[in-house]
């Protein structure tokens, strides 16, 4: 379903460049969810975003057999969606959540879009009275529900998901991760989901890659995160990480 | 003044339409501007202005065009409120036509100055490059001359007459807009919400005008509204200078010009009409400040 093969992106001009992904190379199945894991600034939302035709890349991107050029056509975002990290930054301030899940049926020239928008928001369990409501009335759950609708209303195959519980309370973020994995054995989307947080990655996804200094380290399968099998130094010690702050263990990582 | 069954719905946390939605933001706005008694002066002053150019034939008590020689420079009085100029014309007449002058240009210059400059700045942020560099050096080259003085030069070269000088004034006008808009433009330039709205796979119009302009008109309505009262000096100063409107139809600005050489033995031929000027600009002042307290969230 998505296939990345050398994708490449760098930041800056000349006098100051900053390679964000360098070279990495992946293969999303069809309806798999596929995690990417790693620390901040490891590139890791960045390939989302050049997937999403947001950034700059070299490379090949292949979506459902298409190969993407530099500039996304119309069919693409009816088949590629994305939520974005931070509710309160995605939805239009100024504009009605009807607005914001009317735009993209509009854009798509979709027919029957009352009973679509309806639907949606059932989808994402928030009733009609949120359909007239501004963003600014909305809690950071809420937002992300509304955010998810607004992917997911032009039925696409394939959902990036940049952190996407990651702004959210750790109550909220259990919520919006069942409706997400619902979602997918619902619809049978596929997911390309990016994550510091491996307790979530194992949650919801079968594979992951971890992500170092723009590079893969390491595509392993998230049955291995409860044994402890990780290949590679650097995931082990994103694992041990992952399981809270604990003095001497934090000392005894090496700066791989 | 506002039924309860009206505002529940207007204050409703969940609107049911589109319509209810908006028209609970806007009284939510309202409220707030209510809350400004000064505001509420500047909006009062409008609306008496309105009412005076609109009914301007029923509230003067004689004709602002033609007056009778022998009534000449005669001082405020009951049967001339606020006297007569050296033609025998009736002040208070002339100035509550001249309102409609008045509203005429402000009104003028609001639509056209305004949305040149919104869409030139909008378009300069959004799009960058080459065109952003163009836009704002033309921008630029305007804002390099005074405005009074480029003005003056336009409506020179156009002539006189009251549209051109609403159109000179509307040329220097737009400058400072397109700043405004394209800075705005510029901080929500990188916002996700724009992202999102470019992953649905719409078109540059449609961002720029869905998306980016929402965003910038509100600091663009409280600079205009500031400006108001800028124009106001403006047009009666090019009427001042013989360059507006056509000499019978009565104009504040050139109204005080005719009274100049008079001004030490018959004060009130400029005084009244300047007095005019200085609260109508007062009021527009007014009521942008208390629009910035609504539209403005830096303000907050």
């Amino acid at each position: 379903m998505i296939e990345i093969e050398n994708l490449t992106v760098v930041f800056g001009d000349s006098d100051n460049r900053v390679t964000a992904v360098d070279g990495v190379s992946l293969k999303v199945a069809a309806g798999e969810s596929f995690g990417l894991v790693g620390e901040s600034g490891s590139g890791k939302s960045t390939i989302l975003r050049a997937v999403a035709g947001l950034a700059d890349s070299t490379g090949s991107i292949v979506i459902n057999g298409q190969k993407q050029g530099r500039k996304r056509d119309r069919n693409f975002y009816s088949q590629v969606q994305m939520v974005f990290q931070d509710p309160f930054g995605s939805l239009h301030p100024k504009h009605t959540i009807d607005r914001i899940l009317t735009e993209p049926l509009v854009v798509h020239d979709v027919p029957d879009r009352e009973a679509k928008v309806r639907a949606v928001l059932d989808q994402v369990q928030l009733g009609p009275s949120f359909r007239f409501r501004y963003p600014h009335q909305l809690s950071g759950g809420q937002r992300q529900r509304i955010a998810i609708a607004r992917a997911l209303i032009l039925r696409p195959k394939i959902i990036l998901l940049d952190e996407p519980t990651s702004a959210l309370d750790v109550s909220i973020q259990a919520e919006v991760l069942n409706l997400l994995d619902d979602i997918r054995n619902e619809l049978g989307v596929t997911y390309l989901m990016v994550s510091h947080d491996l307790g979530v990655v194992a949650h919801m996804c079968r594979r992951f890659a971890v992500m170092r200094q723009g590079k893969v380290v390491e595509v392993a399968d998230s049955r291995h995160l409860g044994t402890g099998t990780l290949e590679h130094a650097y995931s082990r010690q994103l694992l041990v990480a992952s399981k809270g702050y604990d003095r001497a263990v934090i000392d005894a990582f090496a700066d791989l | 003044m506002i039924s309860a069954s009206l505002r529940s719905w207007l204050l409703s946390d969940t609107p049911d339409s589109r319509f209810q939605a908006r028209a609970g933001r806007f009284y939510l706005g309202w409220l707030t501007f209510a809350k400004n008694p000064l505001a509420m002066l500047g909006l009062i002053i409008l609306v008496l202005l309105v009412v005076m150019a609109v009914f301007a034939s029923w509230i003067s008590p004689h004709d602002p065009l033609f007056g009778n020689l022998e009534d000449r420079l005669l001082p405020p009085s009951g049967k001339f409120w606020l006297g007569t100029d050296e033609n025998g014309r009736d002040i208070f007449s002339r100035i509550v036509f001249g309102a409609r002058t008045t509203l005429y240009i402000i009104g003028l210059v609001a639509v056209t100055a305004a949305p040149i400059g919104l869409l030139i700045g909008t378009t300069a942020g959004y799009v960058g490059g080459w065109v952003e560099t163009g836009l704002m050096r033309l921008t630029d080259a305007f804002l390099a001359f005074p405005k009074l003085i480029l003005a003056l030069a336009f409506a020179a070269a156009l002539g006189a007459g009251l549209e051109n000088a609403v159109l000179a004034i509307a040329l220097t006008a737009w400058p400072p807009y397109a700043r405004i808009a394209r800075a705005e433009t510029l901080t929500v330039r990188g916002s996700d919400y724009l992202a999102a709205a470019r992953m649905t796979g719409a078109g540059g119009w449609r961002i720029l005008f869905g998306h980016i302009m929402p965003m910038c008109i509100p600091s663009l309505i409280v600079r205009v509204s500031l400006d108001m009262a800028g124009i106001i000096l403006i047009a009666a100063g090019l009427g001042f200078l013989g360059l507006g409107v056509a000499p019978p139809q009565p104009e504040w600005g050139s109204m005080v010009s005719e009274g100049r050489s008079q001004i030490l033995e018959q004060w009130w031929v400029c005084t009244y009409p300047g007095i005019a000027i200085c609260i109508v600009s007062l009021g527009f002042n007014l009521i942008g400040d208390g629009l910035r307290d609504v539209l403005d969230p830096r303000g907050k």
